[in-house]
């Protein structure tokens, strides 16, 4: 069986109609077997999508998607904890990003987030006994780790970064309030004008990061596709495709045409390059090299 | 409060066996410091302890009432745990009084093969509530949480009257920006990390280079700073570096600034901490010798319940700015 498509949870505050349309687009094109949703980076931004969450997530459900429902990556508010909390009680598959749901999901299966720290077997040899039947893992880890954990561990699918920002950092300061001088109480959510974050560059102009409110994430946009194949081979089970502007139906049909044998890497990359995303690809971390390389 | 009627233990760091022992001379409570490989987050060259000098170290600060609490902090690599397991069990048979783990796996090894050692969890770990901390309490036995530096003072009151085990707050040094454990900033740039090798904007990346009278600091192929010539010229650690956005140029994550909570230490205590962590394994032994008598005086002051020396530290941040960081909610 080719490996799976996991479209990852939208990393960027983007209004509810545009947030609605995209899912609407992707539950009917998009040849993804999964897709995550839920605000994962800030909570002030959650209340804008409870109108559409339901409806985008039953939606998905029509277009035949499995719909997991992703925790936040740092909660330390109480209302944040109530809130992932209640995800957990929803019946939906959880993505835990942070040790505090563990507990909630007692006696339940779960995946488990690229936020939760999985570096080696043993530790998701414990995730397993509790429950984990997906481990995505952090985008930094090399091919050997990534090799070491999904050739030790059959019976959970081992999900990899593969397209899209890479998730760098998270912090309780708002690195985008900061930059338009306003205080993070007081934010007038100004991370909604980046809808792919707000470019960060070195004092030579070269792009280096981006800002995503609290979040930090790559400037270049980490892709797999010359490697996907070889990684499923190994045992990789599931790849991760990060909602970016650009056309992700087509970035989905992409990988999907790899993955099953139908395209071949050249002309993959070709079609890639042809979304014109403004921003270098970067492959760096597979190899334990810069992450920000590509090779 | 502690038996001996301080309000605080006062951890301090030792990168070397000279450190140790000034340390422990200086008033320390208790020494943290690592074995020398990438078991522990300040693996730096030249830093950190052989076995042998971990013995003699765990000897000197139980002949001085010390306690030694070793660092295996990284996130061990796949495939090859042994090195991580060897520590652990290392620490154990030299009768360390704690080892401070982040990793979930390697958790779950200490628990169940050493019952009787006591664990902290690192800060690596990056747990920010009670829910998280009550995980690790529950699952593995954890004594006491070592909080990120990402919580304000009513956070971490909350946190203490919520949770069964101790806080250890930072208090003096370094200050991440970014939740720890949780940032590859530095692979992203140079393919070493504080996860996997215990390194963060290393040494072996940072190359100086002057040009048209300014000095450009890199780290990897990223200029993180470029200053005139004749100003001060701060370590390139990529997030106190200046960068470019469409809104303007400047520290975009944080100043070169340094913690410095001293002024804080009666509302930790209110808000029921245990103990202080003061950063800096990779400082000198001056340097070392001069926070720690600073602290204990500041500590032992509070006890007496006399005012803070007001003399406490002067000269420790001269020339460089200083921060409370997280624990005032301005900072975010």
């Amino acid at each position: 069986m080719a490996a799976r498509l996991t479209l990852g949870p939208l990393l960027f505050n983007w209004s509810a109609d545009r947030y609605r349309d995209f899912y609407y687009r992707i539950a009917d094109e998009a040849p993804v077997d999964r897709v995550c949703i839920g605000e994962v980076i800030c909570s002030k931004r959650q209340p804008f999508l409870q109108e559409c969450i339901v409806s985008v997530a039953e939606r998905l459900e029509r277009g035949g998607k499995q719909v997991v429902l992703s925790s936040l990556a740092l909660p330390t508010l109480e209302r944040e904890i109530r809130h992932d909390w209640e995800l957990a009680g929803s019946g939906r598959i959880i993505e835990v990003n942070d040790a505090s749901l563990i507990a909630a999901l007692k006696g339940r299966t779960f995946h488990v987030g690229p936020f939760l720290n999985v570096y080696n077997e043993a530790t998701v040899e414990y995730l397993a006994r509790r429950g984990a039947r997906l481990v995505a893992l952090p985008p930094e880890l090399p091919t050997s780790s990534i090799l070491g954990i999904a050739g030790a561990r059959g019976d959970v699918e081992i999900e990899v970064w593969a397209f899209g920002r890479i998730p760098l950092a998270i912090s309780a300061r708002c690195y985008h309030a900061r930059a338009h001088k306003l205080s993070k109480d007081s934010c007038q959510f100004v991370c909604g004008n980046d809808l792919d974050g707000l470019a960060v560059e070195t004092l030579d102009d070269r792009g280096f990061l981006a800002i995503n409110g609290v979040q930090t994430l790559s400037y270049t946009y980490a892709n797999l596709i010359r490697e996907v194949a070889d990684l499923a081979d190994k045992g990789v089970g599931s790849f991760r495709l990060s909602p970016h502007t650009c056309d992700m139906v087509a970035v989905a049909q992409t990988f999907s045409s790899v993955l099953r044998g139908n395209l071949d890497c050249d002309e993959a990359m070709v079609r890639l390059e042809e979304l014109r995303i403004g921003a270098p690809f970067s492959n760096g971390f597979l190899r334990g090299s810069a992450g920000a390389d590509y090779a | 409060m502690r038996s001996d009627g301080a309000p605080f233990e006062i951890v301090c760091p030792a990168g070397t066996p000279a450190a140790f022992r000034t340390a422990v001379d200086a008033g320390a409570h208790s020494v943290y410091c690592g074995f020398s490989d990438e078991t522990n987050a300040r693996n730096f060259p030249g830093l950190n302890f052989s076995r042998a000098e971990m013995c003699e170290g765990i000897a000197y600060a139980h002949a001085n009432d010390a306690k030694v609490l070793i660092a295996i902090n990284t996130f061990p690599r796949a495939g090859n745990l042994e090195l991580w397991h060897r520590a652990v069990d290392d620490a154990a048979r030299m009768r360390a009084d704690a080892v401070i783990l982040a990793d979930i796996g390697l958790l779950a090894y200490a628990a169940e093969r050493h019952p009787q050692l006591r664990i902290h969890l690192s800060v690596q770990a990056a747990a920010a509530h009670a829910r998280s901390i009550d995980f690790y309490v529950e699952e593995f036995g954890v004594r006491r949480v070592v909080l990120p530096r990402v919580l304000s003072i009513p956070e971490i009151t909350q946190i203490n009257a919520a949770v069964a085990c101790e806080t250890e707050v930072f208090v003096f040094g370094g200050l991440c920006v970014m939740a720890e454990g949780r940032c590859s900033l530095s692979s992203y740039a140079t393919g070493k990390s504080p996860n996997m090798h215990g390194v963060c904007s290393p040494a072996s990346h940072v190359t100086y280079r002057e040009e048209d009278g300014e000095l450009t600091s890199r780290l990897g192929e990223f200029t993180i700073n470029r200053v005139g010539r004749g100003a001060p010229v701060a370590y390139p650690t990529l997030c106190k570096g200046r960068f470019k956005t469409a809104l303007g140029c400047g520290h975009i994550f944080e100043e070169p600034a340094s913690l410095d909570a001293r002024h804080l230490l009666p509302q930790l205590n209110d808000a029921g901490v245990t103990a202080l962590k003061i950063e800096g394994r990779q400082r000198s032994r001056a340097y070392t010798g001069m926070v720690v008598r600073a602290f204990r005086a500041a500590v032992d002051a509070m006890a007496r319940g006399d005012p803070m020396p007001e003399e406490l530290l002067v000269g420790l941040t001269e020339g460089q700015q200083a921060t409370s960081g997280a624990y005032l909610k301005t900072w975010r």
